[in-house]
């Protein structure tokens, strides 16, 4: 582990911020151009991560063991919203047999 | 610290692969890949716990998840329907848009020192269950609920409603 933590020493926090800022950006790309419902909920989990990475950097950087706590809340909190969001997307198949958000512009039953 | 860069590097071209894959489960697979570059990040920054909490729950619960349902609703072919040219070009602009904007924000910041790992115990398992446990006792309590509501609310909305079907 030493050396791990050696290796970690000359990474400047602004770099860590683009990386993650990036990562955000292709998850906000993905949401924009698919249309196929559960590829869209992926790329909600990659922006959910790359804040994830960010809060854990900043906690390493400030050292401060509350942002790892916090990613900890947000993971729990993820594991809940695919499991909702799955169960709504099955729903759904099984109402209009596709998982095309297009098929979903009528909010009616 | 090339370690960073190169992992850096993967976790952005796996990204970008996730999105831009045709097939639904070369998506999710890609999406595995990119999980756990992400747990080699947290490996550097000496974050053990979340390390494993994110190999362990990304990548095998969540993403089993997404497989499954992938599985259910046999979507492992490439009928996709896809959106227009137009709205993907504007949608890839619209993001570099976003990467532009917060690039150019962060210039103003200035606050370009090294990250050095001052409390270098300070993500490992001990540490984080002792904070967890005294300042974050409530949040945590909170937390059981928010899972129990959700795993009500999945059950009831994937059942099946005999009344309706």
């Amino acid at each position: 582990m030493e050396t791990v933590v050696q290796n970690m020493q000359g990474v400047p926090l602004n770099h860590y911020i683009l990386f993650c800022s990036v990562i955000f950006a292709i998850g906000v790309i993905g949401v924009l151009i698919r249309r196929n419902v559960i590829i869209i909920m992926m790329s909600v989990e990659l922006m959910l991560n790359s804040v994830n990475l960010l809060l854990t950097a900043f906690s390493a950087y400030s050292g401060d063991p509350s942002g790892q706590v916090f990613v900890f809340f947000i993971m729990a909190l993820a594991a809940a919203e695919v499991a909702v969001g799955l169960a709504i997307i099955v729903m759904v198949y099984r109402n209009t047999r596709s998982v095309d958000i297009n098929a979903l512009n009528r909010l009616r039953g | 610290m090339s370690v960073f860069y190169f992992v850096a590097f993967l976790s952005i071209f796996f990204a970008l692969m996730t999105i831009f894959a045709k097939n639904p489960v070369h998506s999710v697979l890609y999406l595995v890949v990119t999980f756990f570059t992400f747990t080699v990040h947290y490996i550097l920054l000496n974050a053990q716990f979340l390390a494993v909490v994110n190999f362990i729950v990304y990548m095998g619960a969540i993403m089993v998840l997404f497989l499954f349902v992938l599985m259910l609703l046999n979507l492992n072919k490439d009928t996709e329907p896809m959106k227009s040219n137009l709205v993907k070009f504007m949608g890839v602009i619209a993001g570099m848009c976003l990467v532009a904007t917060l690039a150019g924000s962060f210039r103003v910041l200035a606050s370009s020192e090294p990250i050095v790992l001052k409390n270098p115990d300070i993500g490992l398992v001990g540490n984080l269950g002792r904070v967890l446990f005294s300042e974050f006792l409530l949040p945590f309590e909170i937390s059981s609920i928010l899972l129990l509501t959700a795993m009500v609310g999945a059950v009831l909305l994937a059942k099946n409603d005999p009344k309706k079907a």
